[in-house]
């Protein structure tokens, strides 16, 4: 069994990246990844995050939707449980850690209503992982997409320098950047076998 | 009978939503998952409705009471503060963003209400009245540009083709100005001030807006040859020559530099110039503005902000002949008999205000100059250089 709960972590953290191969949490990638402050900042609040949400998803999908047969309401419950849970994170973080409070609680409110956030609960219901299986995927997706955001900032932090035409500055050349490194990411497939 | 009726709508309503759940049923896909539910019993509505209304209840009481038991007292006049600043976060007040001030300058009594520069004085003023702390005077200062050797005005040592900005420029053996103290006019500066306040000019020179700076110190930090200062709006003759090269070589590289010849510091009437290193400096504290440098200086180093200048006139009403403002004008512009009335000469006069400052009748007053054609440089680029 803990040979697939590393399967499951490397696979969803290299192979199956969800920025460079499934192309989820996009909005948030070109949006942080201006500078490599708010990235590391982004990525630490983002693995915490999808780490207590896929266990909380978890949890109420296991012991309350399954018995009530309730599996087609999926996306309202945990929509609604990340939200419950970020918003009482960030009155609690307010309240013991103001100093991290400031520095992570913008990054709070953007998470909510991610993307990869609701994905990581779904794609966990929907393969039927165990406890420790959904920690593996929830904490392997969170680093890739710290991966992502660090690897994207620390270019467009040179990008700044760089001669760029006109009609390429900003987003498109980012997104041009995006496909090359996804490419770069395919090298990864078949690196190990589901 | 009433009952049966209850009864009756009951039933149709289950029956009505349980085919339409049906019918949705393929299109959300809700038959993938592992329990596949071909045919939605209304006891799963039911059961449906009950959990999310009671997750929803859960949930709310919980974010109730974590919000009762983790509540941060925020003192509403902080952010009655946090709305009055400007909220650019430059940081110029030495905090981390507005927000950081805002708390400071509410809860640290020893913390002043004048710090923000770009909010100036009116700013301070309603901080001052949220915060019940004395106002202070706040003096605006500007950022003034330390160089005025443009293209056309000094040399170049190679010809830089790399990337268009004086960070980089600067990598390249410390950019291709001749002039290793001089503005590199790549527009670094231009890039980093938040309130669009610089422009380039023609000659390649940052031009800075008079209204729109509001010294927050950005474009000082951003000039990798430290060009740029801030300096009291007040103080405005400067000496826009950061060069401390010796006067030959300062020559042969720029037209406008300062060579140390020490005209200025004899020419000053309260002694505030100093020739340190190679370079004149003004003591700001004991200038008057009276611009009589800037006239004198033979390279045009010295730049004078207050052009074009006021005109003296005197109030033939008042004026008893006392003659003290002849004997102060340096440029003897003033003639006039003791005990007659006074004239001046305004084609002579500089307005540098020196017998404004000393009729004891109070006699003289300094009138703006209608034609602003007079200075060397016009009104809109002395808001700016």
């Amino acid at each position: 069994m803990w040979q697939h709960v590393l399967t499951i972590f490397i696979a969803s953290a290299l192979i199956n990246n969800f920025v460079f191969s499934r192309y989820l949490g996009l909005c948030i990638f070109f949006g942080v990844t201006k500078k490599m402050e708010t990235a590391v900042g982004m990525s630490f609040t983002f693995t915490m995050v999808m780490m207590i949400g896929a266990a909380l998803n978890w949890l109420i999908y296991t012991y309350v939707m399954i018995p009530f047969q309730l599996g087609f309401l999926k996306i309202v419950i945990f929509i609604g449980v990340v939200a419950a849970f970020v918003q009482a994170a960030d009155t609690v973080m307010k309240k013991i850690a103001p100093a991290l409070y400031y520095k992570l609680g913008i990054y709070l409110a953007l998470i909510v209503t991610n993307c990869i956030i609701l994905a990581v609960p779904i794609i966990n219901a929907e393969e039927n992982y165990n406890f420790f299986e959904s920690i593996a995927l929830a904490l392997g997706s969170g680093l890739g997409f710290s991966l992502a955001l660090i690897i994207m900032a620390s270019i467009r932090e040179k990008l700044e320098l760089a001669d760029v035409p006109k009609s390429f500055q900003g987003l498109p050349i980012s997104f041009v950047l995006t496909g090359l490194i996804a490419l770069a990411f395919l090298g990864f497939s078949g690196m190990i076998t589901l | 009978m009433f009952e049966q009726i209850t009864q009756m709508l009951m039933n149709a309503f289950s029956h009505m939503l349980g085919a339409y759940l049906n019918k949705l049923a393929p299109m959300v896909g809700v038959g993938e998952s592992a329990e596949a539910v071909e045919y939605v019993a209304p006891q799963i509505i039911y059961t449906g409705l009950i959990v999310l209304a009671a997750l929803g209840i859960v949930f709310g009481i919980a974010l109730a009471i974590v919000a009762a038991r983790f509540v941060v007292k925020v003192d509403p006049k902080v952010e009655q503060v946090r709305e009055t600043l400007p909220g650019a976060n430059c940081g110029a007040c030495g905090f981390a963003g507005c927000m950081g001030y805002a708390e400071a300058v509410v809860g640290n009594p020893d913390v002043a209400v004048s710090m923000c520069a770009p909010g100036k004085a009116p700013v301070a003023e309603k901080i001052a009245q949220i915060t019940g702390k004395a106002a202070g005077k706040v003096d605006p200062k500007i950022a003034r540009v330390f160089c005025q050797g443009g293209r056309s005005k000094s040399q170049r040592k190679f010809i830089y083709t790399g990337v268009m900005d004086c960070t980089a420029a600067v990598l390249a053996a410390g950019g291709d100005k001749s002039c290793e103290y001089g503005c590199l006019g790549y527009a670094t500066c231009m890039r980093a001030c938040p309130f669009d306040a610089i422009r380039m000019s023609e000659d390649s020179l940052p031009i800075i807006s008079k209204e729109k700076c509001t010294a927050c110190g950005k474009c000082v930090a951003a000039c990798p040859k430290q060009v740029i200062e801030l300096g009291l709006m007040s103080k405005a003759v400067v000496i826009s020559c950061h060069s401390r090269d010796k006067g030959l070589d300062v020559k042969k590289k720029c037209q406008v530099g300062c060579i140390a010849c020490g005209i200025c510091v004899r020419t000053c009437p309260v002694d505030a110039i100093k020739i340190d290193n190679n370079l004149a400096r003004i003591d700001h504290s004991k200038c008057i503005t009276c611009g009589l440098c800037v006239k004198k200086c033979p390279t045009n180093a010295i730049h004078d902000y207050l052009l074009p200048r006021p005109k003296a006139s005197i109030d033939p009403a008042k004026c008893v002949g006392i003659d003290v403002c002849a004997k102060v004008c340096p440029v003897n512009a003033i003639s006039g008999d003791v005990r007659s009335l006074h004239k001046v000469d305004q084609t002579k006069c500089i307005g540098c205000g020196m017998c404004e400052a000393r009729c004891p009748k109070k006699a003289i007053t300094m009138v703006p100059a209608a034609g602003s054609a007079a200075g060397k440089t016009s009104e809109k680029e002395m808001a700016a250089v």
